[in-house]
């Protein structure tokens, strides 16, 4: 498993730095070079293998359900990214050293590079797709860190988070792409994606997918029209810049091409989108990099302008063009990696990075000025260096094409025009920085920087001078094999040597020499040419773009989230309106076949009853009492439907809430305006009818469509197993306490959590206690009339009798826990009204709290004890027992259940009200002081 | 008998919309149990409609369907707690902001009554 070691260790890495920041700067940079090592060297293991022309595969599974494993893969070109990535990385780390100062955080730098390192290594060797799409996003994130590395200079925070948007959005488009390449061959298996291209280019979603991934690519790549993203991220530390913007991140978008060249290349779409896009960018890149007064500005420039070239090469639907394109991948990345870290030792030791100050520094630092001479030569194509190598191979590349038709010519054209901005601009870099007189009050006086901070740009320009000069010894065989896995057939032949012969290639060699030296010569028109044309900051027209869309985003949400209740409540009426309402157009008959029972007086009494007192109720709902009074009308008569309808357990159970209810409404009314004020206007209130209308048709049609339609249930199995399975006749009580007494558990738990929260926010309520009513009548003088008091104390031993009475048959007959415990809470309510609740407090010293603690705890506690009789949570267990003078009776764990019922809803219920019932006392300064 | 039944269920609904849509807290709670009726009364027609069939065995042949009623049994005890927890709030809402609006604060009226003051001014 060495290969999941490559990608694991530079992940491991990013812990080190984090830990061994604190003994120092090089002791934290030496320790995080280790593990990449590591990896580098395992990789380089397989460097025989791979050369024999093997692939190496390994994989564990993930998820396989999605089609999602941890799978690598390592073949030539991946090969080729990884000693790049990993390569360039360690020269980076010891750049690094130096390169920040004492004042950043190096733990912190490092850790994000070692983050970015993984993400990269992930991309070059994942074996599938979302795996890759994975490491692809965090590269994007990982780069967003390291961009913004400096997040006090607003320029690092605006191109950090351009570069996230960009690069992000392009990768939303590379996910989609993938998908569709997956849900064509059916796989994300990358193995299998290339093995099936034929299928892919001809099947009828190949344009859509093409066009997505290479959105992805063309954005991570910075490729017209998303270049404008790069410059802005020159604002990172040079380290970064090297790194990323040189080597490896705008990389990834050309990895992706050369990866899926066997499964996307060779169709015309392909050739236009690709080779066009990398000609214009091309073509843009090197001649606005002539302009750019900061070094690092030009860098950025130009490495659009030579991504645009390897595009164009992977675009030209030819072999050698592509093995062109792998080789320019590996020039580039080394001689712009090291001029990236050569204008950062500028910038190191000179304090700037301006073109216009910067002068004659050859005087100061000749050595590292011959370094950045000799990268900036290959950079224009000079020959004994390896920029001069690929570009021959461009140029002959680009004579070989025929694809615009009898426009064809216009490329090599172009592709001349290119390369000579690209002499000029790196003429200037070597001219204007080195020499050129005198430099201007540059912050410091250059000198050269410490002696290992020039290593690793040395040890990048020998590799530009070997690799230019002995091309075939030193990365003929890498060329070869990476070249195999882009093409995924045999490399055709192509001679890897600095002279060949007199031909066309080289005079258009001549050509860019010349007309860049012209071109530099004669700057100073072009300059004035060029300041004609007002500059437009990218940064400006993105961060305006992006503001205006927060601003919209912003005002839609103040429209939609005024604070409103009212309003919230409509939207989401007419919004559950539209999706209710749009099925039932389709339901062309709402009424079923099941048999409708006739009409009796007695329902059309109590319907009409019911609608009369709901419609009152909405009609004087701003005289509050009357309203209060016909809606507890509505409510008996609902307790009389369920009487009719079968279901007396329910219609007792309503019948005592309702009191419940209509006592605690009345007592809050006290508290509350008597009558509500004339407030909506008449549009709103017929708007209001309408939606509410609506909604009442929608319900009374579902409610229908369901009562005419034959049943079909799950209760036959509770009616035949109530008495045999849980020892009652009651079905209803039965299901409560014993088929889904878990529910009923649950249910009681939520009782009394409502019944202690509305205790603690009764317990601190500074409320106005009135000392009349809206009429200012005042309250009578005589709260508890003596008649009233006499009665229902001699009542109360006789609903407490009933109550235990409806409570011990509930098992068998109507009745039970929920309905007994509302009884007594009524009995002992009464008692409250009747003498008040200073009359009561010596009399019932209960706390009430404890009651619903207790019923729970007994309900639990009976739940528990089936365990010790190795049965599942509250498995119920009943028997019959023979008393005399009694007869007999049964015994029933459930009932024990009920118990814990009965005792949580006496509890909450007179919690509730007896400490609303306080407020109206001077109880409640006791209770304010107490909470 | 069902149509009358699904009809008491939509008049129901539709009072209790009307009055959860109003900006004062009682006739929203007022509004939000004629709801309750509503949607205890929809969630019992689940089991169908059948008279004189209790779901107590041995007292009739043929039975109501009980375990809606099971479940609505819980949910009037239920929706007693949340009326009740409600209506609570409404007071606090009362005794901590001054009035007894859904927002906490009376809207201001964007109106013409500002601008008439203008005018006569």
């Amino acid at each position: 498993m060495n290969l999941l070691w490559v990608v694991l260790l530079p992940l491991i890495g990013t812990l080190v730095p984090l830990l061994t920041a604190r003994f120092g700067r090089s002791v934290c940079a030496f320790s995080v070079a280790v593990l990449p090592a590591w990896s580098l060297t395992l990789a380089l293991m397989y460097a025989g293998d791979i050369f024999d022309g093997q692939t190496i595969r390994q994989s564990i599974e993930w998820i396989p359900i999605m089609g999602l494993d941890l799978s690598f893969r390592l073949d030539g070109l991946s090969l080729l990214f990884l000693l790049l990535i990993l390569g360039i990385g360690l020269l980076v780390i010891l750049y690094a050293r130096y390169y920040l100062s004492e004042k950043d955080s190096m733990g912190r730098f490092y850790a994000y590079l070692m983050l970015f390192m993984t993400a990269m290594v992930g991309i070059v060797t994942s074996n599938n797709l979302l795996q890759l799409w994975m490491f692809w996003e965090l590269t994007g994130i990982s780069s967003f860190l390291l961009i913004s590395f400096w997040s006090h200079k607003s320029e690092a925070r605006k191109g950090a988070r351009m570069a996230l948007t960009v690069t992000g959005a392009g990768g939303l488009a590379l996910l989609a792409g993938l998908l569709l390449i997956g849900n064509m061959v059916d796989s994300y298996d990358l193995d299998t994606v290339l093995a099936n291209g034929e299928l892919i280019r001809s099947h009828a979603h190949y344009p859509i997918a093409l066009i997505l991934i290479l959105l992805g690519a063309f954005t991570k790549s910075a490729q017209f029209p998303f270049h404008f993203w790069l410059p802005h991220a020159m604002a990172a530390p040079t380290p970064v810049s090297a790194y990323l913007h040189s080597a490896t991140m705008v990389k990834a978008g050309i990895f992706l091409m050369a990866r899926f060249y066997p499964v996307l290349a060779g169709t015309d779409l392909w050739f236009l989108v690709v080779s066009l896009t990398g000609l214009t960018t091309l073509l843009l890149g090197a001649y606005i990099a002539l302009f750019k007064h900061d070094l690092k500005g030009l860098l950025a420039y130009s490495t659009i302008s030579h991504l645009g070239l390897i595009t164009l090469l992977l675009g030209l639907n030819s072999d050698l063009a592509a093995v062109a394109a792998v080789f320019h991948i590996i020039n580039h990345a080394t001689f712009k990696a090291s001029l990236f870290m050569a204008a950062g030792i500028i910038d190191h030791e000179s304090g700037s990075r301006d073109m216009r100050k910067l002068n004659g520094l050859w005087k100061y630092m000749p050595y590292t000025a011959t370094l950045a001479i000799v990268a900036a030569l290959s950079m224009a194509g000079v020959p004994l260096l390896n920029g001069f190598l690929s570009k021959e191979m461009f140029f002959a590349e680009t004579l070989n094409q025929s694809m615009l038709g009898s426009l064809s010519w216009m490329i090599p054209l172009l592709a001349t025009v290119g390369a000579a901005f690209s002499v000029a601009y790196s003429l200037r870099f070597i001219h204007d920085v080195f020499f050129n007189g005198e430099p201007i009050d540059l912050p410091k006086t250059p000198k050269e920087p410490p002696r290992y901070m020039k290593v690793p740009v040395e040890i990048l320009v020998t590799l530009c001078l070997l690799v230019g000069i002995f091309p075939a010894y030193v990365v003929g065989d890498l060329l070869s094999v990476a070249s195999f896995s882009v093409l995924a057939h045999d490399v055709p032949v192509h001679s890897l040597s600095i002279w060949h012969g007199l031909n066309i290639p080289l005079l258009m060699s001549v050509l860019a020499m010349i007309g860049g030296i012209t071109i530099y010569y004669n700057r100073r028109h072009l300059f004035q040419f060029q300041s004609h044309f007002d500059e437009t900051d990218a940064k400006h027209v993105f961060e305006g773009a992006v503001q205006s869309l927060v601003t919209a985003c912003q005002n839609v949400i103040k429209t939609l989230e005024n604070g409103s209740l009212q309003r919230y409540i409509s939207c989401l009426l007419v919004f559950t309106l539209a999706m209710a309402a749009f099925p039932l157009l389709d339901l062309t008959q709402n009424t079923g076949s099941r048999p409708q029972i006739p009409l009796d007086g007695v329902t059309i009494t109590g319907a009409v009853l019911m609608i009369l007192s709901a419609i009152a109720t909405v009609i004087w709902h701003r005289r509050r009492f009357a309203a209060l009074i016909f809606l507890s009308v509505v409510g008996l008569i609902v307790s009389l439907a369920f009487a009719q309808f079968s279901a007396p357990d329910l219609a007792l159970t309503q019948l005592s809430v309702e009191i419940v209810t209509i006592i605690l409404l009345l007592l809050a009314l006290f508290f509350l305006p008597q009558s509500t004020l004339k407030e909506s206007s008449p549009s709103r209130l017929s708007g209001d009818l309408l939606i509410s209308g609506l909604i009442g048709c929608v319900i009374g049609t579902i409610c229908y469509a369901m009562l005419t339609t034959p049943p079909n249930t799950i209760s036959d199995f509770f009616i035949a197993n109530s008495k045999t399975g849980g020892g009652g006749t009651n079905v209803v009580n039965v299901i409560l306490v014993d088929f889904r007494g878990f529910d009923t558990l649950g249910e009681i738990v939520v009782l009394g959590i409502a019944a202690l929260g509305i205790f603690k926010l009764i317990a601190k309520m500074r409320i106005f206690l009135p000392i009349s009513d809206d009429r200012g009548r005042a309250w009578s003088n005589d709260p508890h009339p003596m008649m009233f008091e006499t009665v229902s104390q001699s009542l109360l031993p006789l609903a407490l009798l009933v109550s235990f009475y409806i409570f011990l048959r509930g098992h068998n007959v109507p009745g039970g826990g929920f309905i007994a415990g509302l009884i007594t809470a009524v009995a002992i309510i009464q008692q409250y009204i009747a003498h008040g609740v200073l009359w009561i407090k010596p009399r019932i010293n209960v706390d009430y709290q404890w009651v619903i603690a207790s019923g729970i705890l007994i309900a639990t506690a009976t739940g528990l004890g089936s365990w010790i009789f190795d049965r599942p949570f509250l498995t119920s267990w009943f028997d019959y027992v023979h008393l005399p003078w009694i007869g007999e009776f049964e015994l029933a764990s459930a009932m024990l259940f009920d118990v814990g019922v009965y005792l949580t809803v006496v509890g909450a219920v007179l919690l509730i009200l007896a400490n609303l019932g306080k407020l109206t006392t001077s109880e409640r300064i006791n209770t304010e002081e107490n909470g | 008998m069902e149509a009358t039944y699904a009809f008491c269920v939509g008049v129901l609904t539709t009072c209790g919309f009307f009055l959860v849509l109003r900006g004062r807290t009682f006739t929203v709670v007022m509004g939000l149990t004629l709801l309750s009726y509503a949607v205890n009364l929809f969630l019992f027609a689940s089991g169908r409609l059948k008279l004189d069939g209790a779901a107590v065995l041995g007292q009739s042949s043929e039975y109501s369907d009980p375990l809606p009623q099971a479940l609505v049994l819980t949910a009037i005890v239920i929706g007693f707690a949340m009326t009740a927890f409600l209506v609570i709030l409404a007071m606090r809402s009362r005794a901590d902001q001054g009035n007894d609006h859904v927002d906490g604060q009376i809207p201001a009226k964007p109106t013409k009554s500002v601008a008439q003051s203008k005018r006569n001014s």
